[in-house]
């Protein structure tokens, strides 16, 4: 992100000069300011909103019951585990708070249900297959309702900021499912894990 | 057709949620207002948080946007991008999105401001934004918590997936909203 951010500014004066906008380019730091805190006044309000009723549907056990209802599908995905294993229990929960944007109880769950894949991991430096699963479930970040950007459209007076809603989900949805799809195929070509154990034999 | 139940859907899913919440809550017991209260305050941490990051992305890209580089861009890419009636705009979005929620979150800003929120450019964005996920935050903080070095498939896996998110936008994008 460092290199990112530099860049940009870069070439915005590089391309200034080229261009000789240097006075507009220096007036869109001021303007920019100005903008992103009314942006972030109108976030603020919304985010504090949809976080609240999150809040509410965490208590009143929406979260686990949808986690309940897609422990199924995650002991499809992760065969490898043992039936009791305490992770599918916290896949699925990872999964469902995700799903409502309850990012900041979505991860621990998530490191948690990681650390137990880790003590049934043969090698524990390398990501075995499941691990890789949970990840890819994580990354293709699977959300019911874009709280944040719905935020910044009603902040920018859109007519009808929630006219997004079920395009994102459709989009999410397959992004979801294709990068369940991908990681299975890639399970397959993916160079196997040795045991820790004959590798430090082998070293030894 | 289809978009009269597409519209409909998007309007009606968020009052769902909201009722669905406030009524399985009341039964539980749950002390609503109380909980809601603790929610908003974690909301707006979230977005204190997330200001200095607002500041620095929307005043670099507004920068960007008024030296010109943008349209110099366009007319290096601007055939390829046209096939696809991908707007020039959304380019620095595709690249950011997975390394950065709240950058992305202000060049979709930025993009909103600049060409209205009811705009092509805008919608496009929105899908992106509002489907993606910081992929190589996630393998960091997920593998790093527990110490694995070698993530195996997983990147590939999720450049992938962020890449089908990609195209998937584009397509929904131009069939919905165009």
């Amino acid at each position: 992100m460092n290199y990112i951010w530099f860049f940009i500014i870069l070439i915005s004066f590089a391309a200034a000069a080229y261009t000789g906008r240097i006075d507009e380019t220096v007036n869109a730091i001021w303007k920019g300011a100005q903008t992103s805190i009314e942006i972030a006044l109108y976030l603020a309000g919304i985010m504090a909103f949809w976080l609240g009723i999150m809040k509410i549907a965490q208590k009143a056990g929406l979260v686990d019951f949808i986690a309940k209802l897609v422990t199924p599908f995650a002991r499809l995905l992760f065969p490898d585990l043992k039936k009791d294993n305490p992770a599918i229990g916290d896949i699925a929960m990872n999964f469902s708070a995700n799903a409502f944007g309850l990012s900041n109880a979505a991860t621990p769950i998530g490191i948690k249900a990681m650390e137990e894949l880790q003590k049934v991991n043969k090698d524990k430096n390398s990501a075995s297959n499941d691990m890789c699963t949970l990840l890819a479930m994580n990354t293709a970040g699977f959300q019911l309702v874009p709280a944040t950007v719905i935020a910044v459209l009603a902040a920018c007076g859109a007519k009808n900021p929630t006219e997004i809603v079920l395009p994102t989900l459709i989009v999410t949805s397959f992004t979801f499912v294709f990068a369940i799809v991908v990681v299975k195929i890639l399970e397959k070509f993916s160079k196997p894990q040795i045991p820790s154990d004959i590798k430090e034999e082998n070293d030894g | 057709m289809v978009k009269t139940i597409i519209d409909g859907i998007s309007s009606w899913l968020i009052p769902f949620i909201i009722v669905v919440s406030l009524i399985c809550g009341i039964i539980k017991r749950v002390p609503v207002y109380e909980t809601f209260i603790d929610g908003a305050k974690d909301g707006l941490k979230v977005s204190v948080n997330i200001l200095p990051y607002l500041i620095a992305i929307i005043i670099a890209v507004s920068m960007l946007r008024a030296s010109g580089a943008i349209e110099l861009t366009q007319q290096a890419f601007g055939g390829v991008l046209k096939m696809f009636n991908i707007p020039v705009d959304v380019l620095p979005v595709m690249v950011v999105r997975s390394l950065s929620g709240s950058a992305v979150l202000g060049m979709f800003s930025d993009i909103a401001n600049q060409f209205g929120p009811d705009s092509f450019v805008t919608k496009l964005t929105a899908i992106m934004v509002g489907s993606s996920e910081t992929t190589f935050y996630v393998l960091a903080v997920y593998f790093g918590s527990v110490g694995i070095k070698k993530f195996r498939h997983a990147i590939l896996a999720g450049i992938l997936a962020d890449a089908a998110g990609i195209i998937a936008a584009v397509a929904v994008a131009n069939w919905l909203f165009l």
